[in-house]
């Protein structure tokens, strides 16, 4: 057989292992083996777990040859990112005062992932606490854009994105706070769906901001999404924010890719000025591909978009910074003893670890959280961004009166270069923009790659947006597009990206 | 400036001569649920350091907390005996905080959207006057972990060498209870203090919602104490004197904390807004940490719970299940059972309220019953340094039906008094029933009248002086006659016989 397993996608590869056209074993050693070619240069993990991904790979495979009704993912190997707990894995979140902890407990994601039988790759590189749009905040090193490894791969959840776009896994779990999913998804030419809140249990997903946060899948097609998004989500008993529903028919919906006589919703506020004019006209182009596959669009006006960024920048600081107080040195990960006192008092040694084990950006947001919830302030700064995001959550809800869904760019550029704006946290901030309301109205997301902008020949991102618990119109409207789209381009868009050895000999000479 | 000694007293006279004392309390109850409050870990006390600890009250990365809904029930259940009102829609929130023995540095609490809120407690005082204690709040909050601190010889953070947490507590569920400014009170503000809390614990007990161990920490008080001048409306400044751990510390605390602020008033200082640590030993309060009303715990609501919102069906079915509040209850019993004020005071400071209502319940008379409780095992309860006499018997399995059991064994004329008590003394060597220790120690009232008159002519015939003062009219005299022919009977015999048939063969 001639497949190369490690372009196959999650779907191909299950129906292969279904038929016994290859083994869990073999896909897995396959990927190991890509990981050991190209992650020197992608530095898309930060842990790889060899042998405990092929423990499981054999286990699939001597239990499917024992005939045993396995789910349809089985065998089929997955990356973690970082932020979620797995026993007896490293769980760092990109952070230096994580180093080292060995979580005695798995998140349910990871649960749900091993009660599929699907093989544990390793921990993806993201940003300190998914702060970040670059995951040049990881304390680890960042992690290198495939496309062009002198480009940010996204962020926060760069690692997920990269490590599927460079092969080395078909599928990943990424976590979305303000865009942490889809901006690396468009940036990096992969599909990254935020399942709507409560959708997915976020127990053992090391908070940034409860209330943002969801876990959602990373993948390369949208059909290979549905299927992990089925896995992960449901209710879960130990999350309280967990939604007591059935998944919504996502799978289903993906394989109809049926959009005929859906109203697709352009967001005025989330077009043209500001967005790179490729990235604008691969999302214009994207549109015609709606109406020729027999979708009406409209145009919709959510006016309390633009102050989404500022209600975002109060609210996740203000619960990361009482997320974050838990990491002490009392109980678990770095303990660093502050320098010329003898006999320090725990409080010393908290400052000391504090002040050594975050990053810049970390301090950045604990600062300004600390000081948007102290007395005084409370009102107009937390109580202030509690209103716009009632003010948002009623602009959804009118747009979603008159259109099934929304869409618009992801980002509003493609990937940049490192250090571009490491030291201009506005500029980076921005790269949120669109994808930030959904993380503050608690509804549905997904990126998939619109095809590649002009002037730098790097993916652009095309966002659908759903109201809350309809999850499944994001993949009828995405797998639509997507087919639209691999027909334009006569084959997948990540095909036209470099072989990462000539991405090397090209960009790495400095 | 004059230099005020802060740490000094006046009489208690002198205070009450210049100042309204006004006192707020805040009492933490431990509910007794089986699990804790955001997890499903154990809360037994007094368990092995660290045993009873999971992620969640741990406070490891990525660990969610749900809310136990019978921790929720128990607050529900106390805010209506409070006569409080219940909240429609509440949320939790986060009091933050960096301390070693709270997990997450932050505790998990209610801030301005408590459970339960604007209730009263009425408060019986010695004098049979009663004093309404309104209730600001009641809310849900978790316990944190216990530092030990190790190396010192105080046992306090200073001086020691370093410092043990035990996380079993992290995370009991507690129920804050809030009273709001206590006025009026004046020279009885002590006794006002301590009642209420007797009270509370009483009705905390009814409610079946916490042991309610001051001594075991189940339950904590903290005295909020200020001075008013005489004739004055301005709330002084107050000190919040934390950790008062029995009802006898918190009369006492209240009264010292009122000659302290005095002294300092009257020197023309000024109170200092802190906590205070209270000490059993000296009776006496020392400074603490300054806390103002700027203290800034950044509470926020708690975005990994959704809101408690208790229906009204809900809260009018957990109505339906509170008991009978326990001063009316004291107060129909002790009609029930014709006890008088001094029988029912000793019975309700022995503990013994329920015991009695049980035996009472089984057919034993309320003075049997109390009677039998109160005697010798309470003796040997105390002498053994039992809790209470009622887990003294159910440890030994010494049950109701033993007193009732003795009772009809005395009835049906087989037992006296002595007899009975010897059967009783029998039952708390674990010799069995009060009929199984009879017949195995012979104990029988002899019935033979033949026997009994026989003994009576012979011991009048041996003390035939005492006789002649009986026959003379001395009556009285008959006891010793009655106690020779007892001692000649071996004590089987019943001494109201035996004086009926010395006072027909004597004075007829
Ligand atoms: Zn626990």
């Amino acid at each position: 057989m001639t497949t190369d397993l490690t372009r196959a996608s999650a779907a191909d590869l299950a129906d292969l292992l279904s038929k016994g056209e290859t083994s869990s074993v073999e896909v897995t050693q396959a990927l190991l083996n890509r990981t050991d070619a190209v992650d020197g240069d992608v530095h898309a993990y930060l842990h790889v777990d060899r042998e405990g991904a092929l423990a499981t790979a054999r286990d699939i495979d001597a239990r499917r040859q024992a005939g045993e009704q396995l789910h349809q993912l089985a065998g089929v190997p997955i990356a973690v990112k970082d932020v979620m707990a797995t026993q007896g894995l490293p769980t760092t979140c990109g952070s230096k005062i994580l180093e080292g902890w060995i979580p005695p407990y798995d998140a349910t994601v990871v649960t749900r992932l091993k009660q599929a039988g699907m093989p544990i790759l390793g921990k993806t590189n993201m940003d300190e606490f998914a702060m970040g749009s670059s995951t040049e905040h990881s304390a680890y090193g960042p992690t290198r854009n495939p496309w062009d490894l002198e480009r940010i791969p996204g962020g926060s959840g760069g690692g997920s994105s990269a490590v599927v776009a460079s092969f080395q896994a078909p599928l990943a779990i990424g976590t979305d706070t303000g865009g942490s999913i889809r901006q690396p998804a468009a940036v990096t030419g992969t599909v990254g769906t935020k399942p709507t809140y409560g959708g997915v249990s976020r127990y053992g997903l090391v908070a940034l901001a409860s209330s943002l946060d969801q876990a959602g899948p990373c993948t390369r097609t949208v059909l290979d999404a549905a299927l992990l998004h089925e896995v992960m989500g449901g209710h879960d008993p130990l999350d309280s924010t967990s939604i007591n529903a059935p998944v919504p028919a996502v799978v289903e919906a993906a394989r109809r890719a049926d959009v005929k006589g859906m109203k697709i919703g352009i967001v005025r506020e989330l077009t043209g000025e500001g967005f790179q004019a490729g990235v604008q006209a691969r999302f214009d182009e994207s549109v015609q591909h709606l109406v020729d596959a027999g979708a009406e669009v409209v145009e919709v006006s959510c006016p309390s978009f633009t102050a989404a960024l500022a209600a975002y920048y109060l609210i996740l600081p203000s619960e990361a910074s009482s997320n974050l107080a838990k990491f002490d040195a009392m109980r678990y990960g770095l303990r660093v003893l502050p320098e010329g006192l003898d006999d320090p008092s725990a409080e010393q040694v908290m400052a000391a670890t504090r002040d050594a084990g975050f990053g810049d950006e970390v301090k950045r947001r604990i600062i300004l959280g600390t000081y948007a919830l102290s007395s005084g302030y409370y009102d107009a700064y937390y109580g202030s961004a509690q209103k716009v995001r009632r003010l948002i959550a009623d602009d959804f809800n009118r747009a979603f009166e008159a259109a099934d869904v929304l869409v618009s760019p992801t980002a509003p550029t493609t990937a940049f270069k490192f250090g571009d704006k490491i030291d201009d946290p506005m500029a980076m901030y921005l790269n949120d923009v669109a994808t930030i309301p959904a993380n503050l109205a608690g509804v549905p997301g997904m990126s998939l790659p619109s095809g590649l902008a002009d002037e730098d020949g790097l993916p652009a991102g095309c966002q659908i947006l759903a109201p809350a618990a309809a999850d499944e119109r994001l993949y009828a409207v995405g797998a639509a597009l997507e087919q639209r789209l691999l027909a334009s381009w006569g084959g997948p868009l990540l095909g036209r990206a470099p072989e990462l050895s000539a991405a090397r000999s090209t960009s790495m000479g400095a | 400036m004059t230099v005020v000694d802060t740490e000094a007293t006046i009489s208690y006279d002198d205070v009450l001569a210049s100042f309204d004392p006004v006192m707020g309390l805040e009492v933490h109850v431990e509910l007794g649920t089986n699990t804790k409050m955001f997890c499903g870990c154990a809360t037994e006390f007094g368990a092995e350091p660290n045993t009873q600890v999971c992620p969640v009250c741990l406070g490891l990365p990525g660990a969610l907390p749900v809310v136990n809904e019978t921790a929720v029930e128990s607050a529900i259940r106390i805010g209506l005996a409070l006569n409080c009102e219940i909240a429609e829609w509440c949320r939790f929130a986060r009091k933050n905080y960096f301390y070693p023995d709270m997990p997450k540095n932050f505790q998990t609490s209610q801030y301005d959207e408590p459970i339960a809120f604007n209730g009263f407690l009425d408060v019986e005082l010695d004098d049979g006057t009663t004093y309404r204690v309104e209730i600001e709040r009641a809310h849900m909050e978790e316990d944190t972990g216990k530092s030990l601190h190790v190396g010192g010889s105080t046992g306090r953070i200073h001086g020691a060498t370093h410092s043990l947490v035990d996380y079993n507590r992290a995370g009991i569920p507690l129920i804050e209870i809030v009273t709001k400014p206590m006025l009026g009170a004046g020279e009885r503000a002590p006794e006002v203090a301590r009642a209420y809390v007797a009270t509370l614990r009483d009705l905390l007990k009814a409610l079946d919602v916490s042991d309610v161990k001051m001594e075991q920490g189940s339950m904590r008080c903290d005295v909020n104490l200020s001075l008013m001048p005489k004739g004055s409306t301005t709330l002084g400044t107050r000190t919040e004197t934390k950790n008062v751990n029995s009802l006898r510390s918190v009369e006492r605390a209240v009264r010292y904390e009122m000659c302290r602020h005095g002294a300092v008033l009257q020197a023309g200082g000024s109170i200092l807004q802190e906590t205070r640590h209270w000490h059993e030993d000296t009776g006496a309060t020392t400074s603490g940490r300054p806390k103002s009303d700027a203290d800034d715990y950044r509470y926020f609501p708690e975005p990994d719970l959704v809101p408690v919102a208790p229906s009204r069906e809900t809260v009018e079915s957990l109505r339906a299940t509170l008991p009978e509040p326990p001063a009316q209850r004291r107060k129909r019993l002790q009609s029930d059972w014709g006890f008088s004020d001094l029988e029912m005071r000793d019975v309700l400071n022995a503990g013994l309220v329920d015991l009695i209502g049980e035996t009472v319940d089984a057919g034993a008379t309320p003075a049997g019953a109390r009677k039998w409780w109160s005697g010798e095992i309470a003796r040997r309860a105390n002498a053994e340094g039992a809790t209470d006499v009622a887990s003294y018997a159910a440890e030994r399995s010494i049950t109701p039906a033993h007193v009732v059991e003795l009772e009809g064994l005395v009835k049906a004329g087989r037992l006296n008094d002595s007899m009975a008590r010897q059967a009783w003394e029998g039952v708390l060597d674990g010799e069995g029933t009060p009929t199984a220790v009879a017949d195995a120690r012979g104990l029988e009232l002899v019935q033979d009248d033949g026997a009994l008159e026989a003994a009576v002519d012979k011991v009048i015939e041996a003390n035939a002086d005492v006789a002649q003062k009986v026959r003379d009219g001395k009556v009285q005299a008959a006891g010793a006659l009655i106690g020779q022919v007892m001692k000649e009977m071996k004590g089987q015999a019943d001494a109201g016989k035996a004086r009926e048939i010395i006072l027909a063969k004597l004075t007829s």
